[in-house]
């Protein structure tokens, strides 16, 4: 009788916790955004402020995807249990900042010529990918709530997986874009991605 | 040893110190640390000036250039692509003081009567400078408008004496990691080589630069003297350049070399020949008009095929698929 009414009280608080923290954690991913814009109007962007937001939103979408994936090693290995509540915050995140950066092209950068845009898409290939990249996690933050977990069970997993080839090709969009052999960025991120595929297949084949 | 301007009694307006930049004179003079005297008389704050610089001497003004509203000094020295100073357009403006430039040599190499090796001051001296305000357009779809200050390549090259082999001019930047650190990274093949054909490197428009906005080149932007070939993708211009050498077959490009499908040759502006990663057809001018938020939303404007200079050199490649020789 009273383990239950500790345990039930540790829940509870543990809930009211993480209803605190969550606000807080929201406005720390909207951080960098209002950094970028607070940065624009301050003439602090350089002399090509659409290239520089261009750029920040993309590489955040792309920090988002990792720091996602990295929920799940951080929970295991460093039995970091109450992350993995901001799990879907951190994946929305990433589709945010990942259609932030198609609509800074879209509008800023092509200056909504949609038929330049569409030759561009068609013609690059790293454009070509990045927009695989936005439309393959359209259904992932489509089915980021409890209705669709619920309703779709072991399905569910399985669409979301997908996140490991997208992550994979969002990269590749980075790299494909590198000037001559100016590769030291999307390595890091190549390598940190390799890493933690590497960990869960290590998991996989222990399991 | 001051640099004295005697371009007119007039002061240019690019010759006045922005206020922002008169209001942040001491912490610049802190990091110099004091060893500029130029710029303690109020002088160029940005390029370092060495004694074995030559000044610039009076600045002729040519006829040619455009009224096109300038890219301000502070734009043009902070957004660049040198990449043997660092790959962020940031870089090169950050670690330039690591490029000193006293001593400078340039060795003339190659099909001419006159070989061998000068210093900067021979290389210079004979000519006088003129200020040939053009636009430069870089392979990425942005472009500037840039007060030159230097001379015709061609009045330098004729004094070697070339002679009936030299068909082409190649051109090399130092090469040096301790003053270029950039260059510890594979990123291109060092050192920096860049080329022309004869009658490009004749043409009236293609100048070698020693300054800008009326003062010395700054070292981001190539100092102490290098190529303005303003029909062609900036990446063309070589910088800092210490060989020039007259050869016959059409020399190695750096460009050319890491992409040869990317980047060809001949590399002149054209809105027609996309380049395969990014469309051509048009640029974004960086000349500070709009600021703050508005920046965001000026609009691109159309790239005019050999970057609007199509009357003086299109005579050059009359027989030519500019397809095909991109």
């Amino acid at each position: 009788m009273t383990a239950t009414t500790t345990n039930s009280t540790a829940v509870k608080r543990r809930f009211r916790w993480i209803k605190l923290v969550k606000p807080i954690v929201f406005l720390v991913c909207l951080l960098p955004l209002i950094s970028i814009i607070a940065a624009a109007a301050n003439n602090s962007l350089g002399p090509n402020p659409v290239e520089a937001l261009l750029h920040d939103c993309g590489e955040w979408g792309l920090r988002f995807m990792l720091i996602t994936l990295s929920v799940t090693p951080l929970q295991m290995i460093f039995k970091w249990r109450m992350i993995a509540n901001f799990r879907r915050m951190f994946g929305l995140y990433a589709f945010f900042y990942a259609v932030l950066h198609l609509a800074v092209w879209l509008v800023l950068d092509q200056g909504l010529d949609l038929s330049a845009a569409f030759s561009e898409i068609v013609e690059k290939k790293y454009i070509t990918v990045g927009i695989i990249v936005i439309l393959g996690m359209l259904p992932l933050t489509l089915t980021s709530n409890r209705w669709a977990i619920r309703k779709m069970g072991t399905r569910w997993k399985s669409l979301h997986r997908w996140i490991y080839p997208l992550s994979v090709l969002a990269i590749l969009h980075f790299l494909w874009q590198v000037r001559a052999n100016d590769i030291l960025e999307p390595a890091a991120y190549l390598a940190f991605l390799t890493m933690l595929l590497v960990w869960r297949f290590v998991r996989m084949v222990k399991n | 040893m001051p640099i004295t301007f005697k371009a007119g009694d007039k002061i240019r307006s690019s010759e006045i110190t922005p206020e922002d930049v008169f209001h942040r004179r001491r912490e610049f003079l802190k990091s110099a640390g004091y060893s500029v005297g130029a710029a303690a008389l109020g002088l160029s704050p940005w390029s370092p000036v060495n004694a074995a610089v030559p000044e610039l001497g009076a600045i002729g003004q040519w006829p040619g250039s455009t009224t096109e509203k300038q890219t301000p000094w502070e734009e043009a020295t902070t957004y660049n692509n040198f990449y043997e100073l660092g790959t962020d357009k940031g870089d090169p403006a950050k670690n330039a003081s690591l490029l000193v430039t006293d001593p400078w040599s340039v060795e003339i190499a190659g099909e001419c009567a006159k070989p061998g090796n000068y210093t900067l001051e021979d290389i210079l001296k004979p000519h006088a400078n003129e200020e040939r305000v053009y636009r430069l357009r870089c392979v990425e779809a942005w472009s500037m408008v840039i007060p030159w200050v230097g001379f015709p390549l061609a009045d330098l090259l004729k004094r070697f004496e070339p002679n009936g082999n030299a068909k082409y001019v190649q051109f090399q930047t130092i090469i040096d990691k301790d003053r270029l650190p950039g260059q510890r990274y594979p990123v291109l093949q060092w050192p920096y080589v860049e080329g022309l054909r004869m009658d490009e490197a004749m043409h009236p428009l293609t100048m070698v630069a020693v300054g800008m906005y009326g003062k010395l080149l700054p070292n981001q932007s190539g100092a102490p003297l290098r190529l303005v070939v303003p029909w062609k993708y900036g990446f063309k211009s070589i910088k800092s350049i210490v060989r020039i050498s007259f050869v016959e077959e059409q020399p190695d490009t750096s460009w050319n070399l890491s992409a040869p499908r990317e980047y060809g040759f001949y590399s002149n502006v054209n809105p027609q020949v996309s380049h395969p990663r990014w469309s051509q057809a048009k640029e974004r001018r960086l000349d500070g008009e709009s600021k703050g938020l508005a920046a965001l939303f000026s609009e691109k404007r159309d790239t005019e095929l050999f970057n609007g200079y199509a009357d003086e050199v299109a005579g050059l490649y009359t027989d030519m698929d500019l397809k095909t020789n991109f």
